[in-house]
């Protein structure tokens, strides 16, 4: 080989020639090995967002309470009782796949580094999981492996993991979507932000030793799609270790509680490089940065390695030199190893903000540039977009209901339980889990984070995504699934109050994705704007493809919300021995429903169609309608007709409840399958009845009876029998699935 | 005094009559992938050190007491002890 | 003059403040113990509280028996001072030699988080003795390993003694004798694996730990 075969170093680490050029033009001059390395980490897709920054700019940001916004650590809110939230979604998709425990243990890991170092104590995570089916091998072993990954690392930690998603479908097959949010609570003054400031202040490291783990691994996993050879990459994949991030939690918010911090960062992707370039411009400063000082766990690493390395359970702390010894001194007490490794400069002193990395301290320059161009001067691609060439001709061709022959086994195989996922998962821990795993949504007790005086109030969570509606149609799938999450909400007597989101996607060079990604972002700015919603932050996962097949769109949108009495726990997904049933949001006598994006027609192959009809204004009255309902405690049970439609709804509470149901309404299998938004299942005593069918007439929302909760059997007819099934056969398929699938070992290959 | 150096190789396993569940496991899987006729299955850890002593025997009971009172929970595992004499030269080359 | 409960804080541990707030919302005062200070400050008795003490990696319970704090713990409970260890608190407990037998990874090989219907089957511990003998309370279990193994004599002992103070109705862990809480042969040290301080309020799902825990708080009052 000769040396014009060989790849140009910036092309092997990912940066384009245009890019190269820029770096040029910025320093003045060609950058070194280690500056190259910098900023082809600093400018990967995954760290820089630039194929979807553009577009992301259309989402709205302001609205009441928000106290920081998109583009910091996390978003933050405030809740009231001089209470902040913060909050913030990832994806960890792709290291997830090539080595599942890991890759999910990792990606729990760094998003509590997120919130902690907002100042706020982490106090739940969610995780929205899709693997691909249950009859994959590969996929059975990826959905053990991230389950166990989640719950070995969340539980050690001590941070409960109060809910999420688990979603089966084919186009996860090559890449599984692995989503985490965490929720994290702060006195509103402890408020602190990744800021450098003061001249002559110390840059320390504190946490784990660095190794060579994850060199280059936000560009190399999450900026590529997956093809045969992806094994090959597992030496990127980090490991994780809870116990150091146990203690490395509790120090750095014993230092933010004694007021030792002037700014903190965490070390995600780009490692040591992103917290010491960004605390610096954020906070218009400069820093000299001693790689000789990092504590190693490896010989021999090169400056390279260790400005890039993405090991885990690490952060950077500014602190003045004279509150140093306090630093050292409570860092000792939780055993976590604390290194000064930086000194904050003038900004004028070297050039302006000058990032310089040095071999000591008055020492060999290693590198020198511009802090804020790691970051402010990242590409910007306005990337074609195109939409599919057989848009029109999908969405023409709309599914099929099942006819009534097939209409059991249709409802049965749509149905598993997740309670052998979230048992592995601590969802109880610090008290505050009023409505956990399995409901409509997350529920948790507001306690004052250092007091610990109840408020009386409570915080509410869902994560919600929905492939198959943003498959039909990106835009309206899209609002649609904010919808749903805020009906989730209304189930357990919350009000939303801010979004955030994390856009799963595929290859952001095929037009086809950047079409799905700008409708979706349309349609979310669309429905924020509808409900009056802020979008506090947000992630951008691409690539998420196989052998150049893209995965569905795929928005998780995690919605935060309020209790604003929280006297009793909310009726749940049950129903009790002869209640009566009722549906509120449709009174069944309209055309019959579309079938399009609906669970039971992917389950048939059957992808196209026109979405269902949405209407804002007619949703946000059956959300006031059921929130009231809840509040007011006359509810035996209340479920949202969500994947599956009313059929899974209602199996859901008679298999929760052991209660069967016998409805004589159902007009045919489209209104009992069809995934029409804004549509709701409550059970109630025959006495409430006539107030609650008022309630839904003097709130503009349809209503109709349905039924009786009553029997052993899960009896749905209407012009005929539809379903008619065992409520113990009903329950064993439900409860079965998972275990079965999942229980008894999986295996790679 | 001269110290030498030993590499330690303390196999830990669960005591006989002790329920291993994840012996059981793997070995009930086995058949599944094709591995018929495997049988006692057993999962232990194996924990690997250095130590300086003044001779073998001074050794293997401080290995044996540090096992005991460590490394070890008597109620339910062993520990097998596999002590080696490194070269010291090389040792501390 | 309320009982003062001290907690034990491990590194790792996490029920700690979980413990303390169930022990104020029944009138208790309650104080952390840190795990490096051999001190117990005068506290009336004593929890170990779940979590996961020193990462758990080579055996739960197994370097935190080293801490300064243990050596006070286990001279308090020579005296007579009432001890309870819960979920890691047990693990701890054992390894320190205070309780007999062991506890081994759960039979299903998973962690399990789960609400777990327990029979109280003696009265005559630090943690039972305000409960009532047959009643089955509804108390949560969080853990990976609290299979309960112990020696056939060992189990005899525990038998004849009227030591098994908690049983599961339905086994969920493959314990021995369906064992989730012993105590010693003076009834001052306990331990259990499911999470009294996780049933306290109808809001959170069950108040059946408040019996358990008013044990607690009155063996401390008497020493008071």
């Amino acid at each position: 080989m000769t040396d014009a075969d060989a790849t140009p170093i910036h092309r092997a680490l990912g940066l384009t020639d245009t890019e190269l050029h820029e770096i040029v033009e910025i320093l003045g001059r060609e950058p070194n090995r280690l500056e190259l390395s910098m900023y082809s980490v600093m400018w990967s897709e995954h760290c820089s967002y630039k194929s979807s920054r553009i577009h992301l700019k259309r989402l709205p940001t302001t609205g009441e309470g928000v106290l920081v916004g998109p583009g910091e650590n996390a978003g933050v809110m405030d809740v009231g009782d001089g209470i902040a939230a913060a909050i913030r979604i990832e994806s960890h998709n792709h290291p997830s796949f090539i080595e599942p425990y890991q890759g999910a243990a990792t990606g729990a890991g760094g998003i509590l580094r997120d919130i902690f170092t907002m100042g706020a104590r982490p106090i739940a995570l969610m995780d929205p999981l899709r693997f691909g089916p249950l009859d994959d091998p590969r996929s059975r072993w990826v959905a053990e492996g991230v389950v166990s990954g989640i719950s070995g690392y969340g539980n050690s930690v001590g941070v409960p993991t109060v809910g999420g998603e688990v979603v089966f479908d084919e186009c996860y097959k090559g890449n599984p979507l692995v989503n985490v949010l965490c929720l994290g609570i702060l006195p509103v003054e402890r408020l602190v932000l990744a800021k450098a400031t003061g001249t002559g202040n110390l840059a320390v490291l504190l946490g784990s030793a660095t190794g060579r783990d994850g060199i280059g691994g936000v560009s190399v996993l999450a900026s590529a799609g997956f093809d045969e050879g992806s094994e090959d990459k597992r030496p990127a994949v980090q490991v994780g270790d809870p116990f150091e991030e146990k203690r490395l939690i509790e120090a750095c918010l014993a230092l933010l509680d004694a007021s030792l911090v002037v700014g903190i960062q965490d070390l995600g992707g780009a490692g040591l490089t992103c917290a010491a370039s960004e605390t610096a411009s954020n906070g218009g400063m400069g820093m000299d940065f001693d790689v000789a000082a990092v504590p190693r766990r490896e010989l021999g690493m090169e400056p390279f390695e260790v400005m890039t390395s993405e090991s885990q359970e690490r952060m950077l702390a500014i602190v003045t030199p004279g509150d140093l010894p306090e630093v050292l001194r409570l860092c000792e007490k939780w055993e976590v190893l604390a290194t000064v490794v930086g000194k904050v400069t003038d900004p004028d002193e070297h050039g302006v903000g000058a990032l310089r990395i040095v071999d000591g301290f008055g020492g060999a320059v290693l590198a020198d540039v511009p802090a804020s161009s790691l970051h402010d001067a990242a590409p910007l691609y306005e990337r074609p977009m195109a939409a599919p060439a057989d848009l029109a001709e999908r969405q023409a061709n709309g599914p099929a209901a099942p006819t009534r022959d097939e209409a059991t086994d249709a409802l049965l195989g749509l149905l598993y339980d997740t309670t052998w996922v979230s048992s592995q998962y601590d969802h109880q821990l610090f008290l505050n889990t009023v409505e956990g795993p399995g409901g409509d949504a997350v529920v948790l007790r507001l306690k004052h984070p250092t007091t610990g005086a109840d408020t009386g109030r409570g915080l509410a969570l869902t994560t919600d995504g929905n492939h198959r509606w943003c498959a039909v149609n990106p835009r309206l799938g899209t609002a649609m699934t904010l919808a749903e999450s805020i009906l989730n909400l209304a189930c357990v007597g919350a009000r939303p109050i801010a979004v955030v989101n994390c856009l799963n996607f595929g290859n952001p060079e095929h037009p086809e994705v950047m079409w799905q990604l700008s409708e979706t972002v349309d349609g979310l700015a669309e429905a924020c704007s509808a409900f009056a919603l802020p979008v506090i932050g947000g992630n951008v996962s691409l690539y998420n493809e196989s052998r150049g097949i893209d995965i569905d769109p795929t928005p998780v949108i995690g919605l935060l919300g309020m209790v604003d009495e929280l006297t009793q726990r909310p009726p749940g997904v049950t129903m009790a021995q002869g209640d009566r049933l009722v549906l509120l949001g449709d009174d069944l006598t309209g055309p019959t429903p579309s079938l399009a994006g609906s669970a039971v027609a992917w389950a048939t192959g059957a992808k196209g169609g026109q979405l269902p009809p949405f209407d804002a204004q007619a949703h946000t009255r059956v959300v006031g309608l059921v929130r009231a309902l809840v509040n007011e405690g006359g509810l035996s049970g209340v479920h949202d007709a969500s994947s599956g439609g009313l059929g899974v709804a209602l199996a859901e509470m008679s298999v929760r409840s052991g209660v069967g149901v016998n409805v004589n309404c159902m007009p045919g299998t489209a209104q009992l399958f069809t995934e029409a938004p804004s549509r709701v299942v409550v059970a109630v005593a025959p006495a409430g009845l006539a107030g609650l069918l008022a309630a839904a007439a003097a709130a503009g929302v349809p209503a109709v009876e349905l039924g009786a909760a009553e029997g052993d059997r899960f009896l749905v007819a209407g012009a005929g029998e539809l379903i008619d099934v065992a409520v113990v056969d009903l329950t064993a398929t439900w409860r079965d699935r998972l275990p079965d699938a999942l229980g008894a070992g999986t295996t790679q290959a | 005094m001269i110290f030498m150096l030993f590499s330690v190789q303390v196999e830990v396993s669960l005591r006989d009559g002790v329920a291993d569940p994840q012996g059981a496991t793997i070995e009930r899987s086995l058949p599944h992938l094709g591995f018929d006729g495997v049988r006692g299955v057993r999962v232990g850890k194996s924990i690997r050190f250095e130590v300086e002593s003044a001779d073998e025997t001074a050794a293997q009971a401080e290995v044996d007491d540090l096992c005991r009172r460590f490394l070890t929970n008597p109620v339910i595992e062993d520990a097998t002890i596999t002590l080696t004499a490194v070269d010291a030269a090389s040792a501390r080359g | 003059m309320a009982a003062r409960i001290g907690v034990v804080q491990f590194p790792g541990s996490n029920c700690e403040l979980d413990v303390i707030e169930a022990v104020r919302l029944i009138g208790g005062d309650a104080e952390i113990l840190w795990h490096g200070d051999a001190e117990l400050q005068g506290v009336d008795a004593v929890v170990v509280p779940g979590g996961f003490a020193h990462g758990d990696y080579l055996r739960p319970g197994a370097i935190a028996r080293f801490s300064p704090v243990m050596s006070a713990v286990v001279e308090f409970a020579g005296q007579g001072g009432p001890v309870v260890g819960i979920c890691n608190g047990f693990q701890v407990l054992t390894e320190a030699g205070l309780l007999p037998g062991a506890l081994q990874k759960n039979r299903g090989l998973k962690f399990l988080c789960a609400p777990a219907e327990l029979r109280v089957d003696s009265t005559n511990s630090v943690l039972t003795s305000a409960a009532t003998k047959g009643s089955v309370l509804r108390v949560p279990i969080n853990h990976f390993e609290g299979n309960y193994t112990c020696s056939p004599e060992t189990l005899a002992e525990l038998r004849d003694g009227d030591r098994v103070v908690l049983r599961y109705v339905d086994n969920p862990n493959g314990s021995v004798d369906d064992i989730a809480g012993i105590t010693n042969g003076g009834g001052n040290v306990v331990g259990l694996m499911p999470h009294p301080e996780r049933a306290i309020s109808a809001l959170l799902g069950s108040a059946d730990g408040l019996p358990l825990l008013r044990s607690l708080l009155d063996a401390a009052s008497v020493s008071v």
